[in-house]
């Protein structure tokens, strides 16, 4: 089985795909599959759980086991498949409405479980397959059908969630960087726990150019610090910009500048389990601060399916009721 | 122990415990219940408690009673009124005044009957039984349990609250002695419970035995009683078990039998937790059991574990298996096997929680937006809820559906006696499994075409990859489908598929007199109270049959033969008339009698032969 080697079109299916021409999932959908034939699990060993929404189509789009089931609750069903059986590679696909308004209880829960699941969240800030509502990422005061006066909203920061449900693993990505994505989505399949990759996609009919800031290829690299774990954090076209504590702020420098050296720099740490810093990175927000992309979070701890699985064999290993008769033997019977 | 000269000999006896929530009415019951199981008498239990875990001390909301019915000969139900009450306080009394038989014994805690109890239990005067019009029609037996307990521990160093809550074991004591049961096996029956608590056990012992030589001492002030053996019991290995439990017992049963592993997803409601309980501690037998983070994660899970290859089940009550309804759909939807099982109570919306109803059958029945078929099943006692639960798992295998199991507070909480069954007599189970010839050339749509069955192939078979979910899919390619006709087609097959159970499934059964002027029609938990009340009916002369139904969707294929039989034909149910419309949508022109009642309590034998008589009697 290992000597397999797959490409990504042994992960697309036959089906025709209908996101909108220009759609951020496409890139996403590529990037997923790109990832897949790096990791080498076999196609019938890899599972695609979704909700409802546009991205939540996308297991349509893989040949591999599929199910689009109902909204909101793909993590909850993905839980189901990971737990009954721990062999399967399991990825839920979901987007910021099914995963965040009407699936947020499962997602915090499934996180808080650390259930060995890549969750992939396709944010385009919107509901994109019910024409165009806010969504609980939606940016403050954005005019959409339903908000026509602007949203009176506050977002929720995925990442934030994330930490709050003291989630394992982070990552951010940008749909059209396939090349970041696809590391990112490999760095969440081999991490072991509930992985959070927030893909940020573009929704060119609802939401054009929610991702704007970050989404010329010119400008991206003064605009995002790609995080790498052991790395110093250093970004801008030259590597010549990098963030510094300020109290307990990040403040972004520059080499050179009023005796700054590499030295000075912080050097990313993904596996530190105080998530302090993560969150202030994840956190950070354009024009003053580049936009964390890669993994923010790696974190080690045992996941659910794995204790579930202990408990059970550590109370087989000692028992001795071991079938249907000889539990119904144990209970006190007498004859009658 | 030598036998005392006033011995009532009865076939049948009703016991009732009483008291306060923390005076641990129900572990007394179960004690007292188990004994007289095992000394040879059939019993049936109703545990009766508020939902408040501790209601305010000596209010008539918090009682708790245990009923139970101890037989030499069949018994059905845990019976109407009781023939000996034990009393723990005024409100026990109060709560349970008018359920106790002319004649009938009440021993009461005469320590307890103070002024300000007697006040807090609404009484208006010093001599409540007076009140009541108790006192020339029962036999009363004050004994002052509070007190003599006190004594009984005097020395153990126990603190107040812990020497006052083991006055149930003086009572438990003193009915031991009334009964002729041995204390010997209530000790033993203590040291089981209390194992792994060896002040506590000691404690308890000490009171127990106290309260039975007390009633030693007062022997010859009070009625004593004789239940013998039951005879006509099939001979075999027996054990005490209620319906959550053999609920339980049948998934695990079930999963073993089809060679799967078993999942639970479940969320706690009452009165369905005890399924979960159950569950949870059988890592033994390998079961798996998810206590989500709600009743819709709950079948979710359970979903998912069911699309990775297990027998899967979610348990709840009403209110969340109206949370569930839409999983459900996407079950129906997607074709999987699932088990879903709603112990009913009393509703709408948070209703009587721990109050027993059989209102949730046309939720189960229809309550999915679409055409959304699924089978429906009521298990009718304790023990069969074993018969049925296992029954449930075969057909959502052997059919990929979902299964509704309806069972409710009643039978899920009331225990009954259960002959051990072995595995190896129990049917093959056979999950519909795609073929291996069929690899590389099978759709998510494939199916038997003699049955309508989806085949199942699960992740990690190479060769038989495919997307399923709650899109309609066209029936040949399996790809999604907005086609019109392809609609209709898939609709079609989906009822055709359930339809089609009824092939397997056995045909409804008669009971009583078959050429009876009254058929009776039940479902689910109400048999007991049904053939007990036609039973007696036979025995007066009358001719009565009871047709009490456990499939309900499919109905048994003779059902409109075997209803269009009778002239007279009443169905009664503990709800405003369910299975009756659901049973007049599909049988034209019988005349329904209809006997319905919503009082979150079990149907008495005596109502039910009251109306069953009036009816005989209508020209």
């Amino acid at each position: 089985m290992a000597d397999i080697k797959y490409t990504a079109n042994d992960f697309k299916s036959d089906q025709y795909v209908r996101f909108c021409p220009g759609c951020g999932d496409h890139g996403a959908l590529t990037s997923l599959q790109r990832a897949m034939a790096e990791l080498g699990v076999a196609p019938h060993e890899t599972v695609v759980i979704s909700g409802i929404g546009c991205s939540s189509r996308s297991p349509y789009y893989m040949n591999t086991y599929g199910f689009h089931t109902i909204h909101g609750r793909g993590a909850a069903i993905a839980t189901g498949v990971k737990v009954a059986n721990p062999e399967l590679t399991v990825w839920q696909i979901t987007g910021d409405g099914d995963c965040l308004a009407i699936g947020g209880n499962h997602f915090i829960h499934s996180v808080r479980r650390n259930i060995d699941l890549n969750v992939l969240l396709f944010n385009n800030q919107i509901y994109g397959l019910t024409k165009g509502q806010y969504s609980p990422t939606t940016t403050k005061g954005f005019a959409s059908k339903s908000s026509p006066f602007g949203t009176v909203e506050r977002p929720f920061r995925p990442a934030e969630l994330t930490f709050g449900a003291r989630g394992t693993f982070f990552a951010r990505c940008l749909d059209i960087d396939v090349k970041n994505s696809t590391e990112a989505m490999v760095a969440a399949a081999r991490h072991k726990g509930t992985s959070v990759v927030e893909v940020l996609v573009n929704c060119i009919i609802f939401n054009d150019g929610a991702h704007g800031w970050i989404a010329s290829k010119e400008t991206r690299a003064e605009r995002t610090i790609q995080l790498r774990h052991g790395q110093p954090m250093l970004f801008g076209n030259n590597n010549e910009k990098g963030l510094v504590l300020d109290g307990f702020s990040l403040k972004v420098v520059t080499l050179g500048e009023n005796g700054i050296t590499e030295k000075d720099i912080l050097v990313h740490d993904a596996t530190t389990h105080d998530s302090t810093l993560h969150n202030l990175l994840a956190n950070m927000e354009g024009p003053d601060m580049p936009i964390a992309m890669g993994v923010i979070r790696d974190v080690e701890e045992e996941t659910y399916n794995e204790a579930v699985h202990n408990q059970i064999t550590e109370v087989q290993a000692t028992t001795t009721i071991r079938s249907f008769d000889e539990l119904i033997d144990a209970m006190e019977n007498w004859n009658m | 122990m030598a036998d005392s000269t006033t011995r009532n000999e009865k076939k049948h006896v009703v016991i009732k415990f009483s008291g306060d929530s923390g005076d641990g009415m129900q572990l007394t019951g179960t004690l007292f219940s188990n004994l007289s199981a095992v000394l040879g008498n059939e019993i049936s239990t109703f545990p009766d408690f508020p939902s408040e875990i501790r209601a305010p001390l000596g209010t008539l909301g918090g009682v708790s009673g245990f009923q139970v019915h101890l037989g030499a000969t069949r018994v059905y139900t845990p019976g109407d009124d009781a023939d000996v009450m034990v009393i723990m306080n005024p409100a026990a009394l109060k709560v349970n005044a008018k359920s106790i038989k002319k004649g009938g014994i009440i021993i009461f805690d005469v320590d307890t009957f103070q002024p300000a109890d007697l006040e807090k239990a609404g009484f208006s005067s010093e001599n409540p039984f007076e009140e009541l019009g108790l006192s020339e029609t029962v036999q009363l037996v004050p004994a002052p349990l509070t007190s003599l307990t006190k004594k009984s521990l005097e020395g153990f160093g126990l603190d107040t609250k812990s020497v006052l809550r083991s006055k149930n074991m003086f009572a438990l004591g003193l009915v031991c002695y009334l009964f002729g049961r041995p204390i010997e096996q209530a000790v033993h029956f203590l040291e089981n419970k209390f194992k792994k608590k060896a002040a506590v056990l000691q404690a308890n012992t000490k009171v127990l035995v106290d309260g039975f030589n007390y009633g030693q001492n007062i022997d010859a002030s009070i009625s004593r009683f004789q239940i013998g053996k039951s005879t006509n019991i099939e001979k075999g290995r027996y054990t005490i078990i209620s319906g959550n439990k053999s609920t339980a017992w049948g998934l695990i049963a079930a999963a073993q039998k089809a060679g799967l592993k078993l999942f639970l997803g479940s969320y706690p409601i009452t009165p369905a937790t005890d399924i979960l309980h159950e569950l949870a501690l059988r890592k033994d037998m390998g079961v798996i059991t998810v206590q989500a983070e709600d009743e819709i994660a709950g079948i979710c899970t359970a979903i998912g574990a069911s699309f990775a290859g297990d027998l899967a089940a979610t348990s709840t009550s009403g209110p969340g298996l109206a949370l569930k309804s839409e999983a459900i759909g996407l079950a129906v939807m997607a074709e999987l096997p699932l088990v879903v099982i709603d112990v009913m109570r009393s509703g709408p919306s948070t209703g009587m929680p721990t109050k027993t109803e059989q209102t949730d059958l046309l939720q189960a029945l229809y309550g999915r937006n679409g055409e959304s078929p699924v089978v429906v099943i009521a298990a009718s006692t304790p023990d069969n809820c074993f018969d049925y639960t296992f029954a449930a798992s075969k057909i959502a295998l052997e059919h990929m559906t979902p299964v509704i199991l309806l069972s409710d507070a009643f039978i899920g909480n009331g225990c009954a006696l259960w002959k051990l069954p072995k595995l190896a007599e129990l049917p093959e189970i056979k999950p519909n499994f795609a073929k291996p010839e069929m690899k590389g050339n099978i759709r998510v749509t494939s199916r038997d075409e003699d049955t309508k069955v989806r085949y199942w192939s699960v992740p990690g078979m190479e060769g038989f990859m495919h997307r399923n979910g709650g899109l309609e899919k066209d029936r040949e390619k399996g790809a999604i489908s907005t086609d019109a006709k392809n609609h209709q087609t898939m609709t079609n097959i989906r009822q055709e598929k359930i339809d089609n159970i009824v092939r397997f499934i056995p045909e409804q059964k008669l009971e009583g007199n078959p050429d009876a002027d009254l058929l009776v029609i039940g479902w689910g938990g109400t048999h007991g109270h049904l053939i007990s009340a036609v039973n007696k009916l036979n025995n007066e002369g009358k001719k009565v049959a009871l047709a009490h139904f456990n499939y309900i969707n499919p109905l048994p294929a003779n059902t409109e033969a075997l209803i269009r039989k009778f002239k007279k034909v009443i169905v009664c149910e503990l709800n405003s008339g369910q299975f009756v419309s659901f049973l007049r949508s599909k049988i034209e022109g019988v005349s329904f009698e209809q006997y319905n009642k919503v009082e979150g309590q079990p149907f008495t034998v005596a109502e039910l032969t009251e109306r069953f008589t009036k009816i005989l009697e209508e020209k």
